[in-house]
């Protein structure tokens, strides 16, 4: 199989779009969230994204496969929240190494599918490793500062065994996203690398942080280049942003990240801005629009979307992208 | 990936990055959150009052500590939680949390439990071979893993190194294992050659200083890319008790080990003495000791450290009658002779008769600086003396803060706010340190972010300080293209506040045609200091503003319309016609000579005496805003008293230079074979034994009357196909090495006047090194001109044969060229000279380039060149158009 680093010298890659929103437009019930399998669950279930894998993998296989379709080279798996933290919402916790194990292989299925069809343009699968919904740098309770709801070696722990799972399923890379506190991603990258020399394999890795509003900041409070300079000690695939911001807000922090990272730059912003539904209503040619500034300004390695993106943002940006250079690195 | 030319920064961070590079002299690490070293934050901690014990981080931070050592070593607290605690509760503060944090413990539990909760990079305190290499690999790995910086103390199986030949070699040994062994980045590598006390009446403890300062020079040298950092207050233990003594102590410890290489370490700022201010006998006798320079030097300090206990410092003064004048005289009299020896007596006296301390400022010094500032208006004070008086002001001002913060009545209504920055990738700064200063003079407020600030930065601090106007400057070529990019990120953001541009390398030209452009504001082009109060008055006044900043953009419009019309008349030459008229040498008849010594020569430690009458003063002058030629503007009729003055101040510096050596000059030349190849346009060289490098060159396109040539200063070396051997050189000197040092501390003392007058002076210095080893290379390396007889003044003009063209300038703009010169001589791993991003030279007091010595050679100015030679350029140098096109842009033609 080509590697992807070497593609990534020749061109600009693509990353799919948002799983939530495709996910959205299936209008899933409660009911259809458990399947036959989860129909006595003590708690609701119906959010659970990740779950679908399991209970309705060919909505999610389908997901892929639109992604594929139109341009991605890189499909994320459906594992937001694949990790015992996040997971204990819905009571979850020991079905974690499956659902990471059967996202990838549903993932996987549908890459090999598409790079079969044209081997000219192998498709890839990266393992969506989100942040959890705690924060290793920043205490929940405003009276007192010094407490932590979870640990380093919590998150370890957790992020290792959502490694192993999303590996043994196939996982060709694995992006740790939508990091809004350098310190749980520190944690993760801590674990892929024991399962690196555990396995003495060298999996890709991608980050791809998050700054949270107009202050140019992560939620733990690093300017984009602070974040670079603490995760740097990584061999990255790609370091990037994602999510919270539209494409226009986050120019300037790529441009940090593109002039400072000796690793390729990734993007995969917002649709834009929510409404005040909470909608993203950015069209795929607005965006691309938007995007287009990236790439005349040579910024990025890697482009996809996050929130609110479809299969058709990711065409555009996709037919646009292919008419230009990747940053060099 | 790692490769020796390349530079590689440590970089840290907490929630802002820090990136030690050549720019930052010294990393200050603050040590009072220490519980071994500050019996008051032991206290804090047992007693958890963690509120009070954040406090004294917030108070390092404060005070300038750029890192925060935090050790929880104690027997009689939990240490792993009290650092997590203290730790956790650190980063809710971000006026702490911002700056890196470097975790300090001898043991490993608690150092992992640190660096567990820390987002940031930090620094681990520290690791050795004490106890094995098992265990220091072990270690090591980890902290990679965590992604952390460490120190390395100089500590292994047998003990701790205690002197130069233990010293190297444990840190070798250690660099070896954590490079080669465990993969470590080496610039993430800090040593800690550990700094022991002298004059302790030991005689084994004398070499104790000057052991670690060679071996500091020796890792610096040796080990490529790590640091070196140290405790600082150790070397003084002898004399506890002796705060004079010990402050001298430390500063000129300092001194040498920070010119050997030392960039980080624990100093308390407060005791430490302006190695200038310390008294010439106290530094002689400390300087004997630190440098071991006479068997009986501790015995002399010790005598003499009896009689500076009190602080008894001499007083010389010629005449002092004006000091019976009334209050507001001296003030004034003071301000405008730039008198700074009373003032802060005068503004006490000033003080203890006004209601409200701010009121002291507000008449008495304004009053004194309007007198100033109407003489300036009128010619009657010049540049320099500008600078003085700012000097005095700034002592009054300072002393008076307090005062006003006590009061807390509000701040004294500045005319505006200003930030001063040059650009990233730039490191010159004198002509902006001179506008800040008087613009400070008129009542501005100054942001000065000093040099190679980053685009971010400026925006950010520009929101964050409010500022009413943002100065950029820059000497370099490529500086321009930061500056467009700034007005682009400031449209970007909104801004509306005006843009003023200034710098030698800056023009009317390039601000209209490529700056104003991308900015809606008002873009202003400043090159006279003294034009910049009136320009930024009319930018800012509300009476003036509106009128005057129309009429701008409008006359920029009309500049740049009648200058694009006028360079569209311009015709041009494809790059292959321009080739087929290149300069003409007969090489069949040409006289060839052939170096004496080809290769690679350096020269250490060049006596800077030999230097100073190859000094050209007219720039100096020129960059003091003094025009004339000397020696005759010595005796101008307008100009003459002050440029006498100036002249008078810097000989005084340049004795003292020369005296206390505080410039280190240095160069670095090669003499090659040399054949000009195929195309014409690239010069291709042997070194090394047989070793190639090419230096492009760039053509002249513009079109020419008929049977004038369109240059190349390949055009001046053989090409191959004549089947001559010819030659050519490079070179690079510099007498930078200490300047940043000084004029950091003419600076902290609020002296900007010597501050700048120390930089002027290393400029001039390495252009007349530059010209001193050009004569020595025609007279003897080379020896083509074994029989030259010019004096200095035809020197100056130049009237030698041969040239000696530097990369960035007209017959060669393009900077990219440097690298190959760097590439060539090593000049940074054998002189130290770096290239910055932007290819600038660091020290900026630097020169460099390459000999011709053909006779036929001429300097000559490239012009405008067309997109076909950047293309050509680009493929023949192999790197993307887009690069080319970023480094040539100045020069390419718009049409």
């Amino acid at each position: 199989m080509t590697k992807i680093q070497d593609l990534l010298k020749k061109r600009i890659l693509i990353l799919d779009g948002a799983m939530g929103t495709m996910i959205q437009r299936h209008k899933f019930t409660e009911e259809d969230y458990r399947g036959e399998r989860f129909k006595d669950w003590k708690q609701p279930l119906q959010g659970n994204n990740d779950l679908l894998s399991i209970t309705q993998p060919e909505a999610i296989k389908e997901i892929h496969a639109l992604y594929f379709e139109a341009g991605a080279d890189i499909a994320e798996t459906n594992t937001f929240s694949g990790t015992t933290i996040a997971m204990e919402d819905y009571g979850m916790e020991d079905l974690v190494y499956e659902l990471n194990y059967e996202s990838a292989k549903i993932a996987k299925e549908v890459a090999k599918e598409y790079t079969a069809k044209n081997p000219d343009k192998p498709r890839f699968v990266a393992g969506s490793i989100g942040p959890t919904n705690r924060t290793a740098s920043m205490s929940p309770d405003v009276n007192d500062p010094g407490y932590r709801a979870v640990t380093f070696d919590d998150l370890r722990i957790a992020y290792k065994q959502q490694t192993e799972a999303l590996l043994d399923g196939g996982a060709d890379i694995l992006l740790v996203e939508t990091v809004f506190d350098t310190l749980n991603a520190k944690a993760a990258l801590f674990a892929i690398q024991e399962v690196n020399e555990e396995r003495n394999i060298d999996t890709p890795i991608m980050v791809s942080g998050t700054i949270t509003d107009a202050s140019g900041r992560t939620l733990s409070g690093q300017t984009a280049e602070a974040f670079l300079v603490s995760i740097s000690h990584i061999p990255m695939l790609s370091v990037g942003f994602n999510c919270a911001l539209g494409a226009n807000q986050l120019t300037p922090h790529l441009e940090v990240l593109a002039k400072n990272a000796e690793f390729n730059v990734s993007a995969h912003p917002n649709a834009g801005l929510p409404n005040a539904f909470g909608e993203y209503d950015e069209s795929p040619e607005q965006m691309a629009a938007q995007i287009k500034e990236f790439l005349d300004k040579k910024l990025i390695n890697i482009i996809g979307g996050c929130c609110g993106t479809t299969p058709e943002h990711i065409k555009a940006i996709a037919d646009m992208a292919a008419e230009y250079q990747p940053r060099i690195v | 990936m790692s490769n020796q030319n390349e530079k590689r920064f440590l970089k840290l961070s907490g929630l802002e990055p820090m990136i030690v590079n050549e720019n930052m002299n010294f990393i200050n690490v603050g040590e009072r959150t220490n519980v071994a070293g500050s019996k008051r934050f032991l206290r804090l901690v047992k007693e958890e009052k963690f509120d009070e014990a954040l406090d004294v981080a917030r108070h390092q931070v404060e005070g300038g500590a750029q890192i925060i050592d935090i050790n929880m070593d104690d027997g009689l607290i939990d240490g792993k939680e009290a650092m997590v605690r203290y730790l956790n509760l650190l980063m809710a503060e971000p006026d702490i949390a911002r700056v890196p944090i470097m975790i300090d413990s001898s043991k490993w539990e608690i150092i992992e439990a640190g660096l567990q909760v820390v987002q940031g990079k930090c620094v681990v305190n520290s690791i050795s071979l004490k106890e094995g290499k098992d265990k220091f690999v072990k270690d090591a790995k980890l902290i990679k893993r965590y992604g952390a910086a460490v120190i390395v103390m100089a500590f292994d199986e047998v003990g701790q190194a205690d002197n130069y030949d233990r010293r190297i070699e444990i840190a070798e040994r250690s660099y070896r294992i954590l490079v080669d062994e465990v993969n470590f980045a080496p610039e993430d590598i800090i040593f800690d050659l550990n700094i022991f006390p002298v004059a302790t009446g030991m005689d084994e403890h004398k070499l104790n200083a000057i052991d670690f300062i060679e071996a500091t020079r020796w890792v610096r040298e040796n080990l490529p890319h790590c640091s070196v950092s140290g405790g600082v207050s150790n070397v003084s233990f002898s004399f506890r008790g002796n705060n004079p003594v010990r402050e001298a102590m430390h500063s000129v410890f300092l001194f040498h080990a920070i010119k050997a290489g030392m960039n980080m370490g624990i100093v308390n700022p407060t005791m430490l003495e302006v190695y200038d201010d310390i008294p010439k006998d106290l530094l002689e006798y400390v300087e004997d000791v630190i440098l071991n320079r006479r068997d009986d030097a501790t015995e002399r300090l010790l005598d003499f450290a009896e009689t500076v206990k009190g602080d008894g410092k001499k007083q010389s003064g010629p005449d002092l009658s004006w000091r019976e004048d009334g209050l507001q005289d001296r003030i004034t009299r003071a301000l405008v002779k730039g008198i700074d020896q009373f003032i802060v007596e005068d503004v006490e006296e000033a003080r203890l008769t006004k209601n409200r301390p701010i009121e002291v400022i507000e008449d008495n010094l304004m009053v004194g600086m309007n007198v100033v500032g109407d003489l300036f208006g009128e010619g009657k004070m010049f540049l320099p003396q500008v600078v003085k008086s700012a000097r005095v002001m700034k002592k009054a001002v300072a002393y008076l803060l307090p005062f006003i913060e006590a009061e807390k009545s509000g701040k004294q209504e500045a005319a505006g706010k200003i930030l001063m920055a040059t650009v990233k990738g730039d490191v010159h700064d004198i002509g902006k340190n001179i506008v800040s200063v008087v613009l400070a003079c008129n009542n501005y407020e100054i942001v000065d972010l000093g040099v190679m600030v980053p685009p971010e930065k400026i925006i950010e601090t520009a929101i964050q300080e409010n500022v009413d106007a943002i100065g950029l400057s820059g000497l370099i070529t490529p500086s321009l293209d930061e500056m467009v990019y700034i007005a682009k990120e400031m449209k970007r953001k909104n801004f509306e506040i005006p843009l003023l541009i200034g710098g030698a390398t800056t023009s009317k030209a390039h601000t209209a045609v490529k700056i104003d452009p991308e900015y809606d504001g008002s873009v202003v082009h400043v090159n006279d200091a003294s034009r910049a109060v009136t320009v930024v008055g009319d930018l800012l006044k509300e009476e003036t503003k509106e009128k005057y900043i129309s009429d701008l953009k409008a006359d920029y419009d009309a500049f740049r319309i009648q200058f694009l019309k006028r360079t569209k008349k311009k015709e041009y030459l494809s790059l292959q016609n321009a080739r087929k008229n290149k300069y003409q040498i007969d090489w069949e008849n040409s006289q060839i000579t052939k170096p004496n010594k080809l290769g690679i020569q350096v020269i250490e430690n060049q006596d800077l005496r030999e230097l100073v009458d190859f000094i050209d003063w007219t720039p100096f002058f020129r960059s003091w805003d003094l025009h004339g030629k000397y020696p005759a503007i010595l005796t101008d009729k307008v100009v003459g008293e002050q440029a006498t003055e100036l002249f008078a101040d810097a000989q005084e510096m340049l004795n003292q230079i020369l005296d206390e050596k505080w410039l280190t000059a240095k160069a670095i030349f090669g003499l090659f074979e040399a054949n000009t190849l195929e195309n014409d346009d690239d010069i291709e060289i042997t070194y090394d034994g047989d070793k190639k490098a090419i230096f492009r060159t760039l053509r002249q396109q513009l079109k020419k009357h008929a049977g004038k040539p369109n240059f190349a200063l390949s055009d001046y070396i053989a090409p191959k196909s004549s089947g001559k051997k010819d030659y050519m050189g490079a070179f690079c000197v510099t007498t930078g090495f200490g300047t940043e040092a000084k004029a950091k501390e003419f600076q902290d003392n609020l002296d900007d006047y010597n501050s700048i007058m120390i930089k002027a002076l290393a400029d001039r210095f390495a252009e007349a090194y530059a010209e001193f080893l050009h004569k020595k290379i025609r007279l003897q390396d080379w020896g083509y001109a074994a029989n030259e007889g010019l004096s200095n003044e035809e020197l100056i003009k130049e009237n030698y044969k041969g040239i000696r063209p530097a990369p960035g300038y007209p017959a060669c703009p393009d900077h990219l060229e440097k690298l190959t010169i760097w590439e060539v001589l090593q000049v940074k791993e054998r002189i130290g000279v770096e290239l910055t991003e932007s290819i600038a030279m660091w020290p900026a007091a630097s020169v460099s380039g390459y000999y011709f010595g053909n006779e036929e050679a001429r300097y000559f100015g490239l012009g405008k060149i067309k997109n076909d030679q950047v293309k050509d350029f680009a493929e023949r140098k192999n790197i993307a158009l887009s690069l080319a096109e970023k480094w040539l842009n100045p020069n390419i033609a718009s049409n």
